[in-house]
Order: C-alpha cells, then structure tokens, then sequence
C-alpha cells in the first residue's frame, strides 16, 4: 500500500513535511491543501512527459 | 566533516550526538560480497541459466506443432537476470563508476517538489510507470507478422544490450547534471549546432509519436461505441477526481484513484448496454474521421486547461491501470500457460510486401518493435523526471537498466498474447480495409489469398470473433490495440472461464490502452509545446514566460496542428494509415535513441573510459545502421511498396494519366491523398535521418577529440558530500543494511526526520 502510494505520488505532501523538517527552516510548512496547489502550479510550468 | 554535519551533532538531544555514519560502503566490502561465490549463489545461478538455456532451446530450436507460451516468460526473465547481473554490472565497474559519496540532485537541489529522494523500489516502480506506454505494447503485436521468434530475439537481446543500456547511460549522466533534460545535455555537449539539431529533432519526432499514438486510439475506438463510450467517460471521471482533489479531499490521492478506478470499471460495463442500445449506435457509432477531430479538440483543449482538473488525475488512474492490467496479464499467462500455433518464421520473414507493415525483416523488424527493446523516448524520462529522485548513485543501476528491463517483459507479454490470436484472424484484423474491403467476406477471400500455410479463415469465424467480444466487426482493425486486446481477453476469459467475460475484457484491455495513450498525447502536447516556447523565446522573449497566455495558446495550437494533420492524413490514408505511417514512428524512436546514444558517447569518452566504450558505440552502431538502412529505403527505394518517393512519384503519374484507381486507392481524391501523404512522409524522413546524422557526427568528433586528449568543457556538476545512505539494488546486501541500520538509528538518536520516500 506504501509502496503503491509512493508510485502514483500520493505520499507527496507527507514528503515535503519531512523535507520541510530537515531543511531546517523556521517558518511554517504549507498546509494540505495549499502545497498542492503549489504543486500543480509548478508542474503548469514544468511539464512532463509521458511515454509511448 | 561538514558545518551542516556538526551542526546536526550539536541538536542531539544530550549534548554531543553519535558520530554521523559513512555515506557509502566500502568498495572493497561490496566487492567482497558481490564477487565472492559461495554455494548458494553459485546454485542460484547455475538454475537461472540452465532454466534459461532450456527455454531458449524450447522457443528457438525445438520445432513441434505448437510452442508453449510460458517459455517465451522463463527465457526473458531468465536473460533479463543474466543481463542485469552480470552486464549492467560491467557497465557499472567499467564505465558509469557510480560513486556514493556525492550527493545526488534529489539530495542536494532538494525542494520538497520535482527534486525527491525516493525509496528505489518506488522509484523503480514510478519510472517504469512514466517509460512504459502504448509502445511496447503495439510494436510486438505488428511484428508477430514475420512469425514469433525475429521478434522474441530482438526484444530480448536488443534490452540487454542496447535499450537498457541506453536508459541506464542517459540516467546516471542527466543525474550528474542536477537533471537536464538531453537537449540541454546535447547543446553542453555538442555545442550550438549539434543541440539545436537534436533538440529540433526531439521536437519533430515527438510530434510524430503523438499523431501516430493517436491514430491507434483512433483506429481500436472507429466504429466501436462501446469503446467511444467507455473512453470517453473518461473525461468525465478524470475532471470529477480533479475537482474532488482541489476543493473535496486536497491531497487523498490513493483514495480517488480507486474511486475513479471503480467508476472506470462501471463505464466499461455500461458501454456494454449502450453499445447495443439504439442511440448509442445512432450517436456513438463515429467513423475514424470524427473521432480524429474528436482527439484533435480533446488534445488542444486539455493541453491548455489546469493540470490539475484533466491531466494529474488522468495520470493517476493511468498508473493505476497500467501496474494492475500488466500484472494481471502476467498472472494471466502464467496460470493459462497458451499455447502457440504461429510459426518461429512467417512466409513473411524473407518477403517485404507483409499486409501488416511492409519492408524486409532487416531493418523494418527493428525498427517496428522501437520500445521494449530500444526506445529514444525514455531518454526524455531518463533525463529530466526521473533523475530528480534519485537517491545515490549506485541505485541508477536498478532503476534504469532495471526498469528498461521490465519494460521489455512488458512487450514479450503483448507479443505471446497477440500470438495466441488465431494467424487468420490477426490478418483480418491487421490487413488495410483497402486489402479487406471491410467485410468479413472481403477479409476472409484476402487472408485465405495470402497462401498462408494452416490458415483458412471463414467469415463466420470472424463475425463469430467479433460478437464474442461485443464488437460489430473486428476487420481491418489496423493499429495492435485491437489485436493485442482479442488476444489478452482469451488468456483472462481462459483463466476465469466462469465468469464469461469476454466482452469485458476485450473492452478493458481496449480502455487500459485508450487511457495512457491520451495521457501521452495531452503531456507530449505541453512538453513540446514548452520546447517550442522555449526556442521562440530566443527570437521574442516574450514566449518565454509561461504565464503569457497568448504566448501558450498559440505553441499549444502549432503543437497540437502539427501531430493533428498527420493524425488526419493517418485516418484518411488510402493505403492503411497503420501500415505505411508505423514505419516512421518507429524510425523516428529510434532515431531519437541514435541522438541519446550519441550524447552518452560523448560524455563518455570526456570521462576517459576508452577501452568500453564499444558499450555504448555497439548499440549506437547498430541502431545507426538499421535506421539509416530503414529511412533509406524508405526515401529511395524504387518499390512504391516500401519507398515513399516511388509512391509518391507512381501516383502522380497514375493521376497525370487520368487513372480513376491507383492500387488499393480507389479514386481520384484518393490518389491525390496517396501523394500528399507520400509527400509528407518522404519529406519528414528525410528530415529525421540527416538532422540525426549530424547530431551523431558531431558527437563522434567530439568524443575522438576526447580520445585523442583534448577534452571539452566538463559540465558535471560539482561534488557535493553526501549525507544520506541507500542500498543499491531491489534486495540489500548484508553490509549494506548494516549501515542503512546505523543510519536509522543515526536519524532516530539525532532527531533527523526518517529518510523520505516510504
């Protein structure tokens, strides 16, 4: 289940606590709801592609 | 030790914390582990290899009447062990010589986004998700034409020894360069001319990928309205998982994707009902025409909508049903066990005028099976997603020659299921409605012509096919989806025979395939159109910001023209469509291969591996001399079958002299479709092939330069000390969790989160 999570991205937010933990920096993490936004934001930007 | 390192000694929670543990295992120690031999091993291998070898000789030399499909399983797993083992791991020592002690991208450019440290096994998992698509599912399928076994080798040995190694390369260099993307890496390399040459190249060829991706869709979902309906509820479903993500449950994405998966399943089921209802024949009956134009809208509209409403969540329930249904027909061969009737070789292995695709086995086989043995296309994932995530160094192995590998099972499964269709009915279903008329009678007398030995074909037999799986007609269905769908709906209806049903599965595999293809044609639509933005911006700057949205709607547009009138062209082709527009994708992958190799060549010979380098200018060579063979032929060839310039130039004068019927082309209009479609072809070829070749040439200048000791500017990037560990491989070795142990307990004693990815 953790892995299939890990796989399809669902784990992301959990992932970014974490990074948010280790970097050290003070302030405070985005919620649920607005790091995903960010993230879609970001990959408006930065597309990827998918393969035949 | 570094002031980052102290620093996180000082947070300990009594004073000075525990000394923080090595970033790496010994090489020695590894060595010592992975060279010494004992028994068990040695047993392991031994079984590995004779298991093998015996599958080999049942596929390859043992000549019965029918050939068991599990042996197709055990010799490509067995090979793909041996390659990974002991190949890969060659590349590894001799020329990646990976090194644990520098931080990866994902380590140091972390930013809680793109940039990831990843557990491996899920990394593995997600790239093999981002390069395995329609490709490897399609090619084995037309190339089972020339009998099973041209195709078997070239799937099997052509992973080990060129695809794999391909993705392997492009992954670990892209992943010492914080992650370029290979145009990047080839203007570092190559200088201003050879990066722009390929970066046109990717450019172009990936224009022609989607159209030709789209036209399988096209072709499995024309006159189908069960398929129509069911794919089409996709859309639907994909825009109500977004919106339940956005403002519902922000971030549950595990629970949507098994909500939108659930509701998929009542849209196939559903299609059953409206497919036979009187309006959904009335409305959902669209011929390929339509259903072309329906793509092209589909296409532009969904490039230019938020990510977050269409493509994140159409991407998930395509990854979900890509694990699953790949998984399931793994189950699926190995409980049903097919066996098989089609021959090692065709009647058309030494012929060119196959109904399937035309050209001689050398190069044409090659060149249609593009991935699952050799795929250009996974550079683009290899070098820009997936190195991000990385979490050292050694783990490249696992991941890209690794995940090559099980891309390349993937096709040998499509391969033993479109074998188990019946050769007279893969013909009918493959053949050009020009050779079928489009009739079980038409396809029946054609396939019955072909003199092929043990095949006689009925009508019956074909309309019988096609109401077993709940379809009107199954001729001159072009394209494999449709073949590769009859043939995995036998092996699942053979393991659940009770359940009865066929017409599900059929439906499944058609909407499993629909699903990831439209996913590749809306992310291939935005990255080129990013490419293209990105190269205008260098004469207007504007299109250089993504936030002007003129600026985007108008690449989105080019983009979307581009691949949409070769899709049109595709559908309207007189000839097939399939049959003479394959050849080109085909060419145009691995052509794009030729540009990665290439690249990779390069920057190995800077790091100054000379004597392995043939690791590289092997598969390099090999694809260099099947494409350049292939696009040849396809510009010069004086057999209008097979040369789109004899085509073109017969066809013209066929019109000149007032011909009403040119070939399979039945008027004037379609003799003129005939030479504008040749027209593009022969154009488009001509384009790839010396765009390629330049890129190639230069590369091999500059890796001579390096050879002879004048090296170019090295564009890795710095060494940035590493302050995590990882295993390398799918199973650890017992140094290895020894230290992932001490680092566990490192994190836990210094309050250092957990490492991230499980």
């Amino acid at each position: 289940m953790r892995f299939a999570s890990g796989v399809l991205g669902a784990d992301k937010y959990e992932r970014y606590l974490e990074y948010h933990r280790r970097s050290g920096c003070s302030g405070e993490p985005l919620s649920e709801r607005e790091y995903w936004r960010e993230l879609s934001a970001h990959q408006e930007a930065n597309p990827q592609g998918r393969c035949c | 030790m570094s002031t980052a390192a102290s620093e996180a000694q000082q947070r300990g929670p009594d004073g000075p914390g525990p000394e923080e543990p090595p970033n790496h295992v010994e090489p020695e120690v590894l060595e010592a582990e992975h060279g010494g031999w004992n028994w068990r091993k040695i047993l392991i291998w031994t079984a590995i290899a004779v298991l093998g070898g015996v599958s080999w000789v049942m596929v390859a030399l043992v000549r019965g009447e029918t050939v068991n499909g599990i042996w197709f399983v055990f010799a490509a797993v067995c090979s793909y062990f041996i390659g990974y083992r002991f190949y890969s791991k060659f590349i590894e020592n001799k020329l990646i010589r990976p090194d644990d002690r520098r931080a990866t991208p994902a380590e140091y450019m972390a930013d809680g986004k793109d940039y990831m440290p990843t557990d491996r096994r899920v990394l593995y998992g997600h790239h093999f998700a981002a390069i395995a698509g329609a490709g490897p599912l399609v090619g084995p399928v037309l190339a089972a034409q020339m009998g099973y076994l041209p195709g078997t080798i070239w799937i099997i040995v052509g992973v080990i020894l060129a695809g794999a190694v391909q993705d392997y390369l492009v992954l670990f260099f892209s992943m010492r360069r914080g992650g370029r993307s290979l145009g990047q890496m080839a203007k570092d390399e190559l200088g201003v001319v050879g990066g722009y040459a390929a970066i046109i190249a990717t450019l172009v060829i990936m224009v022609i990928i989607t159209a030709i991706l789209a036209l399988v869709v096209v072709n499995a979902l024309g006159e189908s309205p069960w398929g129509v309906f069911s794919v089409g509820m996709t859309i639907p479903i994909a825009l109500f998982m977004g919106i339940y993500l956005r403002y519902i449950r922000p971030g549950k994405v595990m629970e949507v994707s098994v909500i939108g998966f659930v509701l998929l399943l009542a849209a196939i089921i559903a299609g059953g009902y409206v497919g036979y209802s009187d309006w959904g024949i009335e409305y959902l009956t669209l011929d390929r025409v339509t259903l072309a134009w329906c793509v092209i809208v589909y296409g532009f509209i969904a490039a230019i909508l938020p990510v977050w409403l269409l493509l994140a969540p159409r991407d998930y329930l395509s990854t979900f049903m890509k694990i699953g249904t790949i998984l399931l027909l793994a189950v699926g061969i190995v409980i049903v066990r097919p066996e098989i009737s089609v021959p090692a070789f065709s009647e058309f292995a030494s012929r060119d005028d196959g109904p399937v695709f035309t050209g001689s086995l050398f190069p044409f086989l090659f060149v249609t099976i593009a991935c699952g043995a050799l795929s250009g296309f996974h550079a683009l994932i290899a070098s820009g997603t997936t190195p991000k995530m990385v979490e050292k160094e050694r783990q490249t192995r696992f991941i890209g020659y690794g995940g090559m590998c099980m891309e390349s099972f993937v096709a040998i499964m499509a391969l033993v299921a479109a074998l188990t269709v019946d050769r007279g009915i893969y013909f009918a279903m493959n053949a050009g409605a020009g050779a079928t008329g489009g009739t079980i009678e038409g396809a029946a007398a054609f396939v019955n012509s072909l003199g092929l030995t043990g095949v006689d074909v009925t009508p019956g037999q074909l309309d019988a096919t096609a109401q077993g799986v709940g379809e009107h007609t199954i001729v001159s269905r072009t394209g494999g989806a449709p073949t590769l769908a009859v043939g995995m709906a036998g092996i699942m209806h053979s393991m659940l025979p009770g359940l009865d049903l066929m017409s599900f599965w059929y439906h499944f595999a058609i909407m499993f395939e629909a699903l990831f293809i439209l996913t590749a044609v809306d992310a291939g639509t935005r990255v080129a159109r990013f490419m293209l933005q990105d190269t205008l911006g260098n004469f207007v700057p504007k299109f250089k910001d993504p936030s002007w949205r003129v600026g985007a709607w108008l690449t989105t547009a080019i983009m979307v023209a581009g691949w949409g009138s070769i899709l049109l062209l595709g559908v309207t082709d007189p000839l097939g469509g399939i049959n003479t527009f394959f050849p080109l994708f085909g060419i145009a992958n691995q052509l794009l291969a030729a540009i990665a190799l290439a690249v990779c060549l390069a920057i190995a010979a800077h790091r100054g591996a000379v004597r392995y380098l043939w690791v590289v200018i092997l598969p390099l060579a090999f694809d260099v001399v099947v494409t350049v063979t292939g696009s040849w032929q396809k510009i010069f060839s004086p057999d209008p079958g097979i040369g789109y310039w004899a085509n073109h130039f017969e066809a013209k004068e066929a019109l000149a002299s007032g011909a009403e019927s040119f070939g399979t082309a039945q008027t004037p209009e379609a003799i003129q479709a005939v030479i504008r479609n040749t027209l593009v072809q022969g154009s488009l070829s001509i384009l790839f092939v010396v765009l390629t070749i330049v890129v190639v040439l230069i590369a091999a200048y500059k890796a001579a330069r390096s050879v002879a000791g004048r090296p170019g500017k090295d564009h890795e990037d710095p060494f940035v000390e590493s302050r995590l560990y990882a295993p390398a491989g799918m199973i650890a070795t017992p140094a290895e969790r020894e230290l992932e142990r001490k680092w566990e307990s490192y994190d836990a004693q210094t309050g250092r989160a957990p490492r991230s990815g499980h």
